[in-house]
């Protein structure tokens, strides 16, 4: 794989699931599509945000990215490997270069594991020596004191929790990390440091970055490029500079007249 | 970047310290009853025959809590009964969770045929009526403690079965399910590894109820007299007895049926201290 070729390359990707409001009396349930036919990529290097209201399908579209969900259709290729339908004992051994970082990390941390064996579990699983010095590292990383890896996740506040979520991403050292509204659970104190973190990560640790998100200011200061979704489609694919100065799609517009302006003179009405 | 968090420190409640108590008390009677006992627990003395407890007038020494119509020491056989109780309590009570558990682990978590198998099979189990469905079973099986032991693991895993389900439905929606998943991990190792650890608070509370409810099972039977041979006193046994004689010797029913009581309100408030006492996460 040539540097410049794109790490991640989406074809005409489907996914439907069954409808489970339907009951019919015979046969299978009617599927619904939730993502219908999505193409593009991912450059090496680029913090992508993905924006959309909800039920646009913007979480599944980035689970069906790094295989929690399977796709019922079109090619998800990561760095020249079509993972689309791998089955899963060929991907584990990949999944150390794909990571995520949850929304809820009371719920995506394990609350009878110790912040330790939280971050370490991806080490030992993908078979990496050092464990404990790398979970350490990765700790460092997130600018948690390495007295916090005896600790267990109830004993941590919002933001802590969710850097030894972010930690855990890290520790593989992974090329991709997926991060599904890592802030908004947080406090706006919080949001900015967590923020802050990951633009520094994203830089140190030559990550690529995908951000789901439906706030587009937090995206704004983050992303290089925007994808908006709605319904399953992109509206609208472009560099961030692009999309804030000449938005090209009505729902595009349609958000950005829906993002607060810090503007003092501003009448709240 | 310390807080209060790790500070909170929850006490062991009367609850547990109360119900523990009890059992560790039964627990060493049913050990200790052959040195501990008064009688011979099949000793019959028709000279003491319905002799009244101490406290009473006309008691006799040695028989504490009175005879029975047989003139039969109600304590020892209340102590010797502990034995019976307790082995069913245990030995029924585990397996019935270890079956149960497993079963409602795999259903819960993976879901697809798997659940649909269990939950159907649960569905049915629940249309028998458990007591008469448990007489059917020792009708064929014969009487004897393994029958008394195999009967309540065959009627009361269904208990288990639906309420580790759930519980393992619930947690497999957690994120730390997805990142197990992300991290590497094989669906059977995050069963295991994740999803069970997590189970486990409500299978502890559970498997003290059971254990409770075996006590109770292996009474009814005995009470019926599909138990164990008369040789062997057994709690249910004694209420059986006393029963005939209420108007003449109350003591012979009442204090069997308080210890019952009292044992298997024990187990089911065991569990529940237990549970509150080592769940790790503040709710």
């Amino acid at each position: 794989m040539s540097a410049d070729a794109p790490l991640y390359q989406v074809r005409d990707l489907r996914l439907s699931l069954p409808d489970m409001t339907s009951k019919p009396l015979f046969g299978p349930r009617p599927r619904i599509e939730i993502l219908k036919g999505l193409s593009f990529d991912i450059p090496k290097g680029e913090v992508v945000g993905i924006v959309g209201g909800s039920g646009s399908g913007k979480s599944t579209l980035g689970r069906t990215l790094i295989r929690l969900l399977d796709p019922s259709g079109g090619q998800v290729i990561f760095d020249g490997t079509d993972i689309s339908h791998l089955h899963e004992d060929a991907l584990r051994p990949m999944r150390r270069r794909f990571q995520m970082i949850f929304q809820d990390p009371m719920s995506s941390l394990n609350p009878r594991r110790t912040v330790s064996a939280i971050i370490a579990a991806p080490l030992k699983l993908q078979g990496f020596d050092r464990v404990r010095e790398r979970a350490a590292e990765a700790l460092d990383h997130v600018g948690l004191s390495r007295s916090f890896a005896t600790r267990y996740p109830h004993e941590l506040s919002g933001g802590q929790r969710q850097r030894v979520g972010i930690a855990r991403a890290i520790a593989t050292r992974p090329d991709f990390i997926l991060a599904d509204e890592i802030v908004s659970g947080l406090d706006v104190s919080s949001q900015a440091q967590v923020l802050n973190l990951l633009e520094q990560l994203v830089a140190d640790l030559n990550l690529t970055l995908a951000f789901i998100s439906h706030d587009l200011s937090v995206i704004r200061r983050l992303c290089t490029r925007i994808i908006v979704l709605r319904h399953g489609e992109i509206v609208e694919n472009a560099l961030t500079p692009e999309l804030f100065g000449a938005p090209q799609a009505d729902y595009t517009r349609e958000l950005l007249d829906a993002i607060p302006l810090p503007d003092p003179d501003q009448v709240w009405i | 970047m310390l807080d209060g968090r790790s500070a909170i420190k929850r006490r062991a409640g009367l609850r547990l310290w109360l119900s523990g108590g009890w059992l560790l008390l039964i627990v060493l009677a049913a050990i200790l009853a052959p040195w501990i006992s008064p009688q011979d627990p099949l000793a019959q003395d028709l000279f003491a025959a319905r002799t009244p407890p101490f406290w009473e007038a006309g008691s006799e020494p040695g028989f504490w809590l009175g005879a029975d119509s047989l003139g039969r020491d109600v304590l020892t056989r209340i102590l010797y009964g502990a034995r019976i109780a307790l082995i069913v309590a245990f030995v029924a009570g585990t397996l019935t969770c270890a079956v149960g558990a497993a079963l409602g682990l795999i259903a819960g978590y993976f879901r697809g045929w798997a659940d649909r198998i269990v939950s159907r099979l649960v569905d049915i189990w629940m249309a028998f009526p458990p007591v008469l469905f448990a007489i059917l079973l020792i009708a064929v099986l014969g009487t004897g403690l393994t029958s008394i032991i195999i009967a309540i693991v065959v009627i009361d895993w269904t208990r288990f079965c639906r309420v580790v389900r759930a519980e393992a439905m619930n947690q497999g929606q957690m994120d730390y399910v997805a990142s197990a998943q992300v991290a590497g991990m094989s669906r059977l190792r995050t069963m295991w590894a994740e999803i069970l650890p997590n189970v486990l608070p409500t299978i502890v509370a559970l498997l003290s109820l059971e254990m409770g409810i075996a006590v109770i099972v292996e009474a009814i039977l005995s009470f019926v007299n599909l138990s164990i041979s008369t040789d062997s006193p057994t709690w249910g046994g004694m209420i059986a007895e006393g029963r005939t004689s209420i108007h003449q010797a109350w003591w012979v029913l009442v204090f069997p049926l308080l210890t019952l009581f009292l044992t298997v309100l024990s187990f089911s408030q065991f569990g529940e201290g237990l549970k509150d006492r080592f769940d790790p996460v503040l709710r």
